[in-house]
């Protein structure tokens, strides 16, 4: 009796442990999948893939919660490459996520119209727009990642997308 | 045969025989100079003349527009007609912004201050003075040689390694240069000696015409410089590139994406160093420039002293005319030029030759067949890359695999073109190829970057809310406390 029943928990141990190596390794692939994905997506972190931005998505798409058609600011290049990785079946952005752009747009303050709120800077996801409190605020275009987060915040209206400076 | 330092190319014949014939003649005066403002490398200069002015032989007409940029003077004394977009060769016929100068052929020149003698100024003097001279490569890059200069001067142990070895066959300018004007690029080496505290000079050209050669060592003997060395390297096409010159005289590579600085060497053009040396002794600015008018296209070939803005058409017209066989005018040498849409275009400081080809210069081209993986554009290519497989991801348009082949270490010499038996213009695809990759290299790194300010920020958020709850659950507890 005895010897049965320490076989069986010796067993059971050695399970317990080797289910628990597994569970870290295939965490550590997992998280090394997120960053694979990640590198593909084009960090415009509009989050118009209905997650916070590019990390949360690629981790939505590791876990297999998302798919790869979500990302219109990579257009259909990304969603190539994404399902290449993944081994999916490739197909185009999906337009209920947003309308794939053709050329590069960043965008602008009309200086003359801005009241200094600072709501779009609290809304710009890269740190792109500078100002301060009752200041005017700009956009540095060379950081403008055009996820257009910060047109909605904006009391006055003054912040329209421009073609990007080449 | 093995040669150190240097893989592949070709050897070519050079087609110069004719054009070096005869002596160097100033070409004759024209009525009207166009002058493009961003015929250097960098940003375009800016005009500091209006129409209607009068302008001397020499004057300055536009300054540095910032930035890498470069000065631009009168070539003739005259009144400035207009400042306007006209047609240019550098970018292929399509016009840019000009000053045309019209010529009173007087050729009253500016009186420039003389400048000291250039032992008398700190190298950083002597290089900014350079820049107010309108220098640039005259190889063929027209990159502002002040920058250059600076670039390099904080580089210790800097060696001046001066190009004499013509790049691409039936560009004859720089010989021609090296024969009749040897005291000049000897007396700009010494210039360019102080202005970067350098203390070897090399001067390289090719083993293949005694003339450059004979009228160099004299020069260099009559300075009595020991630090200035002749050195002969085997005539094989692309020997005259910067980075294969500089590993067959000095035995070192160039690092990819770096600059010859990066190994201690700067490579100036002949045309360039001889520039800089009627800028500083002479106080005469970059004005005018050699030019090589070649091909069986044109009745007499020959090298001219021509001024800048200069029309082709002139120059053809100074040269006999074209001839009947004339079929296609290049600016540049055979493997490299580029073909111009017509004549109508102005003579600027990157023209070192002009072909009027007839199909006897042409490299008669079939039509274009599958690659069938012979591998003889490997074995030349001097930048030691396989174009064959770059083929195969430029028609994929697999640019991760472009950029770890090292499409950007492409040259665009030709080479592979030349020996390619299925007639595929590999160059053509490479140097098409380039700007999508750039692209893509760019936007990888912006992103990288965007990627970076946004942790940053989801970092800062964080800390700032643990910060304030942190702050806010110490006063509950102080409250508390109280109470």
């Amino acid at each position: 009796m005895l010897p049965a029943l320490l076989t069986m928990i010796g067993l059971a141990a050695a399970a317990g442990v080797a289910a628990a190596f597994a569970a870290r390794r295939s965490e550590r692939d997992r998280n090394r999948l997120v960053e694979e994905i990640d590198a593909l997506l084009p960090q415009t972190q509009c989050g118009r893939c209905t997650f916070a931005g590019c990390r949360p998505y690629a981790a939505a798409l590791a876990n297999g919660a998302a798919d790869i058609n979500q990302c219109p600011p990579g257009g259909h290049a990304t969603a190539a490459a994404l399902a290449s990785l993944l081994g999916r079946e490739a197909k185009p952005v999906d337009p209920r996520f947003g309308n794939v752009s053709t050329r590069p747009m960043v965008a602008w303050i009309d200086e003359g119209a801005c009241i200094g709120c600072v709501k779009c800077i609290q809304a710009c996801p890269v740190d792109a727009i500078v100002g301060a409190s009752k200041f005017m605020h700009t956009v540095i275009a060379a950081h403008c990642t055009g996820c257009e987060l910060c047109i909605p915040p904006c009391p006055v209206d003054c912040i329209v997308m421009r073609p990007a400076p080449t | 045969m093995a040669r150190p330092g240097v893989r592949g190319g070709l050897r070519l014949n050079a087609h110069t025989e004719r054009s070096t014939e005869h002596p160097l003649r100033p070409a004759s005066p024209v009525e009207s100079l166009v002058l493009p403002l961003d015929q250097h490398a960098g940003a375009a200069a800016v005009p500091l003349v209006k129409p209607g002015d009068r302008v001397l032989h020499g004057q300055p007409i536009a300054e540095p527009g910032g930035g890498i940029s470069a000065w631009l003077h009168s070539p003739a004394s005259g009144t400035v007609a207009a400042i306007e977009p006209r047609p240019a060769p550098h970018r292929m016929g399509a016009p840019t912004l000009s000053i045309v100068v019209a010529n009173d052929k007087r050729d009253e020149r500016y009186g420039a201050a003389s400048p000291p003698r250039f032992e008398e100024l700190s190298p950083q003097q002597l290089r900014d003075t350079i820049g107010r001279g309108g220098v640039v490569g005259l190889g063929g890059a027209v990159f502002p040689t002040a920058t250059k200069l600076a670039g390099a001067a904080d580089a210790s142990g800097l060696r001046l390694l001066l190009n004499g070895a013509e790049c691409e066959p039936y560009i004859s300018c720089d010989d021609m240069l090296m024969r009749e004007r040897a005291r000049d690029i000897v007396f700009g080496a010494r210039v360019l000696l102080h202005a970067l505290a350098a203390q070897t000079c090399v001067i390289a050209i090719e083993d293949d015409t005694p003339q450059p050669a004979a009228a160099l060592s004299a020069a260099i003997a009559e300075a009595h410089d020991d630090r200035i060395q002749l050195r002969l390297v085997a005539t094989i096409y692309p020997a005259g590139g910067e980075k294969q010159l500089i590993a067959t005289v000095f035995g070192v590579e160039v690092p990819t994406g770096g600059l010859p600085a990066d190994v201690s060497t700067v490579c100036l053009n002949v045309g360039t160093v001889a520039a800089v040396a009627q800028w500083i002794r002479d106080a005469r600015p970059l004005t005018s420039r050699i030019v090589t008018v070649t091909g069986d296209g044109v009745r007499e070939q020959r090298n001219l002293d021509v001024p800048l803005g200069t029309p082709m058409a002139a120059l053809i017209y100074d040269c006999g005319g074209y001839t009947g066989r004339m079929s296609r005018l290049i600016m540049g040498g055979s493997m490299m030029g580029q073909a111009l849409p017509h004549d109508d275009l102005p003579v600027i400081k990157a023209t070192n030759c002009i072909i009027a080809a007839s199909p006897l210069d042409l490299q008669q081209r079939g039509p274009e067949m599958p690659c069938i993986r012979c591998g003889n554009c490997s074995a030349v290519c001097p930048a030691v890359l396989l174009p064959q497989q770059l083929h195969w991801y430029t028609q994929a348009r697999d640019l991760q695999a472009l950029e770890t082949h090292g499409l950007l270490d492409c040259i665009e010499c030709g080479c592979c073109d030349y020996v390619c038996p299925s007639q595929i213009p590999l160059a053509e695809r490479f140097r098409d190829m380039k700007p999508a990759l750039l692209e893509k290299l760019t936007a990888d790194a912006n992103a990288d970057a965007a990627r970076a300010r946004f942790d940053a920020r989801t970092a800062r958020l964080d800390r700032i809310e643990r910060e304030r709850d942190a702050a806010l659950a110490k006063k509950r507890q102080e409250l508390t406390k109280k109470s």
